[in-house]
């Protein structure tokens, strides 16, 4: 299993709209995804899980992926975490 | 097991399976499948996830080309909510090895994460709490569809849920099987409150999330001595509320005794103590609970609930009706009060910014003569049948009242004319409930038979406090000076005048306003069923002597708070039990 940690920079955290596009970001690849913050571990493709989280500004997330496409899939979704911001929109 | 604080408005206890409403009023069934249906049911969830899906990306890509790629994309956490692989899981689970039904299971689920992220402190984050109701109610429709259940057909008892009730609901309810009420919104004199009260049955409102708190089937306790609600209590719990239940039961007992002693003070004086109804049937409860007259019929839901206005008919019906219940007591027929929080098919012509301060109640009537007409001659023939009263709600100048009696006298002549039979001295009164006639209440006197205050507009008009508005509701008191020195403006009015004078508000409902109120000189109390025991046994407790005595001493305080604490210490010390 790999994993990547990363910090999340945006100041309003991982609300809706970052978790919708992490977990669309996931759901792109074949791999099982989980993120952790403190104690808790969560599904990384559920959206519901992951605003549960309630990751602010300055949490650490741990992403762990499982799978053939497990190093892309880490990856992309250190990218998405980092990029994060309120203005950003996905790709339409 | 969680507890939610409201405010309490019709006292009692009780502990059932839940039926929430939401806002587009389909229940929520509880129900248990078979193993074998399991699969299929496990499809028809399926078909309904597909089904809000495409209504979601269809509606996203409208907003998007309507108005803006952005908005479209708020669309975007409803549909990842709909294909979220940890929530159709454990909907799945709950199906599968719980034998939920579809509808049950998303409802307990969704609200279940709802509920959690209304918990969160980000506040952005609990807000997202409404996109999760937002896909519940999709799934449901879908789920649901045609075979939605209403509340006429309840097969056993239950408490409601609900965001608010409005008139036509509760007119709709089977009223056997519903044991208590737990709004969302609402203050004292919301439509819930005055329903709860009339049918006896404990009730809280103002709980603000109640219906995302509950799901359909959830064991809840109601507790509307406290202003509690307690959901899926647990064993302590039970216990307690056993407990408190009986203790409410034996006060019932104790009170019940009183029944058939007269309402009358310690030294002799002789008070009328009426019931305020809604329905014709209401009466069997007051009389039950020793009531010598009705002081207050509301006549509103003979507008309500149906799409076109009352007959006459309708309205002779219900009046002959509870007349033939009273059995030669007097009862009080208010007119109309439509308006300001009571609506019907026809007051969506208004469109008001300030509804209680608009076209509401007598003044409604008199620009819907043909309306007023209608109730007016009903009213009329009913008087034949039995002791009846006639009141005119809101009245704030002379004009209104000399209107309302000029009509009246019309449909009177009409009705001889025609050789119907009615009363020719039938009484005729009205309601003092803005501050403009409680001051010139001497000049009304001269013009009707009796007043009766109602206190809770009263209150609200001379304070300018919406008690429901909890940000100002702890201004909103009877014990204000400002108050008390109205009703006793119209007390002397009254006195001098040899008109009688009644309060129907809740204040002539409150234990510690009794003493205050007879002290002033009124000679009826009417009030809502559950608490007619109550006051009777208050009005027996005390003298006149003491009464005026308290009274004397409640009007040397400048504020509101010192007069509510006098009072209420005197009630604690007059009649420890009831303040238990």
């Amino acid at each position: 299993m790999a994993f990547l940690e990363v910090e999340i920079t945006n100041r309003q955290g991982l609300h809706a709209r970052p978790a919708s596009q992490f977990v669309e970001a996931a759901n792109r690849f074949a791999s099982r995804v989980w993120v952790h913050k403190d104690n808790k571990k969560v599904n990384g493709k559920s959206v519901m899980e992951m605003m549960l989280l309630d990751a602010e500004q300055g949490a650490v997330l741990r992403i762990e992926a499982e799978g053939d496409d497990a190093a892309p899939c880490l990856e992309a979704l250190v990218q998405v975490v980092k990029h994060f911001d309120e203005n950003a929109r996905k790709n339409p | 097991m969680e507890i939610r604080k409201g405010i309490a408005v019709s006292p009692g206890v009780a502990i059932s399976g839940a039926i929430v409403l939401d806002s587009e009023q389909f229940r929520i069934p509880r129900r248990s499948i078979e193993p074998p249906e399991i699969p299929a049911e496990l499809a028809r969830f399926q078909a309904a996830v597909e089904r809000a899906l495409a209504e979601v990306r269809g509606l996203r890509e409208r907003v998007a080309t309507d108005i803006g790629r952005k908005l479209g994309a708020i669309f975007d956490l409803q549909d990842n909510l709909l294909t979220d692989p940890e929530v159709s899981q454990q909907i799945r689970e709950l199906i599968e090895r719980e034998r939920y039904a579809p509808e049950y299971a998303v409802s307990t689920v969704l609200r279940g994460y709802a509920r959690k992220l209304l918990g969160l402190p980000n506040r952005y984050m609990s807000e997202r709490s409404g996109d999760v109701y937002d896909v519940e109610k999709r799934l449901l429709r879908h789920l649901i569809g045609a075979k939605r259940e209403t509340l006429g057909t309840l097969t056993e008892p239950a408490i409601i849920v609900a965001h608010d009730l409005s008139p036509s609901q509760t007119a709709s309810l089977d009223r056997t099987k519903i044991l208590a009420f737990a709004t969302d919104i609402g203050g004292r004199t919301s439509h819930t409150a005055i329903v709860a009260r009339a049918m006896g049955i404990p009730a809280v409102v103002g709980l603000k999330t109640i219906t995302a708190d509950v799901a359909g089937g959830d064991s809840v306790i109601v507790d509307g001595n406290r202003g509690l609600v307690i959901i899926n209590p647990d064993a302590v719990a039970i216990a307690r509320f056993r407990e408190a239940d009986q203790r409410f039961r034996r006060m019932e007992k104790d009170l019940r005794d009183l029944r058939d002693l007269p309402a009358v003070t310690l030294d002799g004086r002789d008070v009328k103590l009426w019931g305020n109804i809604e329905f014709p049937h209401d009466v069997e409860g007051c009389l039950a609970r020793g009531a010598s007259g009705i002081g207050l019929y509301r006549t509103e839901f003979l507008y309500l609930d149906r799409g076109q206005d009352p007959t006459e008919e309708d309205h002779f019906q219900a009046y002959g009706e509870a007349i033939d219940l009273l059995k030669g007591r007097p009862l009080t027929i208010r007119t109309c009060d439509l308006g300001a929080d009571k609506f019907t098919h026809l007051s969506g012509e208004y469109d008001e910014r300030n509804p209680f301060l608009g076209c509401r109640s007598i003044r409604f009537s008199l620009q819907h003569i043909g309306l007023f007409k209608t109730q007016l001659r009903a009213i009329l023939r009913a008087s034949a049948l039995g002791p009846t009263r006639a009141m005119f709600p809101l009245i704030t100048n002379l004009k209104e009242l000399r209107q309302a009696k000029m009509l009246l006298a019309d449909v009177r002549e009409d009705l001889e004319e025609e050789g119907v039979p009615f009363d020719p001295d039938m009484k005729v009164g009205i309601m003092i409930e803005v501050p403009s006639a409680a001051i010139m209440a001497r000049y009304f006197a001269r013009e009707c038979d009796f007043f009766s205050v109602g206190t809770n507009d009263l209150v609200q008009y001379t304070l300018a406090v919406d008690r429901s508005n909890e940000s100002v509701a702890s201004m909103y008191t009877p014990g204000h000076p400002a108050v008390l020195r109205l009703i006793k403006t119209v007390a002397e009015a009254a006195k001098e005048a040899g008109v009688e004078l009644a309060v129907c508000g809740e204040m002539a409902g409150d234990p510690i306003y009794v003493p205050v109120l007879l002290g002033l000189g009124v000679q009826v109390f009417s009030v809502s069923p559950a608490t007619l025991l109550e006051i009777k046994k208050v009005i027996r407790s005390y003298s006149m002597e003491q009464a005026r005595e308290i009274c004397k001493k409640a009007f040397q305080f400048d504020s509101d708070r010192e007069v509510d604490a006098y009072l209420g210490e005197i009630g604690r010390r007059m009649l420890p039990e009831m303040f238990a």
